[in-house]
């Protein structure tokens, strides 16, 4: 078998040049963040050394030119997730930035005492604490749709769990432990036949497949940069046009207003009403040549390349003595993550010592205490794939994994 | 950081841990985890005059961790509990012999030292110090 998709691609990302310890960099750690191709890094020194000026106002030509880019930057990504419109695109920091923009913003306003937001047991952490958070502060209840040790949700409740006052669903996209697809559009469209609001965090899905906002229908959908070739520091909250035009400001201050008195001020069109203060310019022109280039990939070949590549890796570790992949009976997967256990060998060690052979993996709870509690471990060890891996990579990982045996035994 | 970290008296105790288990009515217990691990200690002494006459941990976590406690544990046989509240993590970690465990791991060699100071120090009902175990 041979996986060659995107051939001489690690030439694309400088960090491979590197080496530690004479040894190539093994990159497994994908779904924590993704390395940065030369358009990426090129076009943040390109911004400060030909364009840098504060957009939106200025009447010269750097600014005029700086303000294009960054609004050509939000079109590129209004067209990647096949927005309706661009002006539905905020940027936000991250994913996690999203989240809380809406948890205080469109919450407090729509949601009252006794109200349900409904949230899953594979949330990542920042798809949970900012809703526990709201909920304390305006007594609302959470409640969650359970997760089998397959990796998928339980969703045969659904009506009992959508009725009485349920108002508002949260769920990610894809877990960021097992990789799990949810049927997102399903779920949403069930959630609205009970007048359900909706959110969904994209933050693992959008990097590796092709999605459409439109067709998944939800009203809130967020995702960051850095986990899909973009810089850090720059993320997205989509919301459908009518819902983001009714909602309060998230954070007051420059480019959120439109005139302002002593006493008072009127907010800015969206989506500049939620984007106070100078924005992050040139994270935003970053993730426009990310999406370029993940454009120029194809996202359908970037899904095919992931799953191909995870394919490999559990075949070739199906001889591994004790080794075991969680969710790997879950078939509905993107195949970028692969989370494992390794005999009883804790996964600190396990990365400790992968570490000594230069490959990058993370070892812990991933953010989802909860889930891990699910799966029965403290921790897990997950190597995470993406488009500039290849097989050899996964044969590097099999040889440091005999290796943490021969060290631990 | 590589698996040099992995010394042979570290592996010999996270293999043969000493002294793991609980005791019947310590007069010293405590426990502690790290959260971004999972790693988890707990230390039960029995003293005698002053002075540690029995002592176990138990828990669960990586090798680190757990035979950073074992280790730990067979130094403080002995002690008195002014000793206890004193006891330095350089002591520890020079035991454990890997000086240069790097800021990711430290945490884990030294849960076990955090957790005997959280109990000493309730045991002496004074005020524990923002990190215990620096």
């Amino acid at each position: 078998m041979s996986i060659s998709n995107f051939q001489d691609i690690k030439k694309d990302f400088p960090i491979f040049s590197r080496k530690i310890n004479g040894k190539n960099i093994i990159y497994l750690d994908s779904a924590a963040t993704t390395q940065k191709p030369n358009e990426v890094i090129n076009s943040i020194s390109d911004y400060y050394k030909n364009y840098n000026s504060n957009i939106h106002r200025g009447i010269y030509s750097i600014s005029i030119e700086a303000t294009e880019l960054y609004e050509n930057a939000r079109n590129t990504l209004a067209k990647f997730i096949n927005a309706n419109s661009s002006r539905e695109l905020v940027f936000t920091r991250n994913a996690t930035e999203a989240i809380n923009l809406v948890a205080n913003t469109w919450i407090p306003s729509n949601l009252k005492e006794g109200d349900s937001i409904i949230l899953t047991e594979m949330e990542h952490h920042s798809n949970l604490v900012p809703w526990q958070i709201i909920a304390k502060k305006l007594k609302l209840n959470l409640k969650f749709i359970k997760i089998q040790t397959d990796g998928s949700l339980i969703l045969d409740n659904l009506e009992e769990l959508f009725k009485e006052n349920a108002k508002f669903l949260s769920l990610t996209h894809v877990s960021n432990v097992l990789g799990t697809i949810n049927p997102i559009k399903d779920i949403i469209s069930k959630a609205h036949n009970h007048g359900i609001t909706t959110l969904v965090d994209a933050a693992q899905s959008v990097p590796h497949m092709s999605v459409d906002v439109q067709t998944i229908d939800s009203d809130f959908f967020v995702f960051s940069g850095h986990k899909m070739l973009g810089p850090s520091g720059i993320g997205v909250l989509h919301t459908k046009k009518k819902i983001l035009e009714n909602m309060e400001p998230f954070l007051y201050g420059g480019d959120m207003i439109s005139n302002v008195s002593l006493n008072d001020a009127q907010w800015n069109e969206i989506p500049w009403k939620f984007e106070a203060g100078t924005p992050n310019i040139v994270g935003a022109i970053g993730l426009g040549k990310a999406v370029d280039y993940l454009n120029n990939l194809g996202m359908s070949n970037v899904h095919k390349h992931e799953q191909e590549l995870y394919s490999y890796a559990v075949e070739k570790f199906s001889d591994l003595k004790e080794f075991k992949i969680f969710g790997l009976e879950n078939k509905n997967s993107t195949g970028c993550v692969m989370s494992f256990s390794y005999s009883d060998f804790h996964p600190h060690d396990i990365a400790s010592i992968l570490d000594g052979e230069s490959i990058a993996v993370r070892a812990g709870h991933h953010c989802a205490q909860p889930l891990m509690e699910k799966l029965g471990v403290p921790a897990t060890t997950r190597a995470s794939f993406y488009v500039y891996n290849d097989e050899s990579d996964i044969d590097k990982l099999f040889d440091g994994l005999q290796k943490v045996r021969s060290v631990l035994t | 950081m590589s698996d040099d970290i992995y010394k042979e008296i570290i592996l010999d105790h996270y293999r043969n841990p000493r002294n793991k288990g609980k005791l019947t009515d310590p007069d010293i217990s405590a426990q502690d985890n790290n959260p971004v691990c999972g790693d988890r200690i707990s230390i039960d002494i029995t003293l005698k005059d002053n002075v540690v006459s029995d002592i176990k941990f138990d828990g669960e976590g990586c090798a680190i961790s757990q035979s950073s406690a074992s280790i730990l544990t067979d130094m403080l046989m002995d002690k008195t509990v002014d000793e206890l509240s004193k006891f330095t993590k350089d002591e520890l970690l020079e035991e454990l012999g890997t000086p240069s465990l790097g800021p990711a791991r430290i945490k884990c060699a030294l849960l076990s030292l955090k957790v005997l100071k959280i109990g000493t120090y309730q045991y002496l009902g004074t005020e524990l110090p923002e990190d215990p175990e620096n």
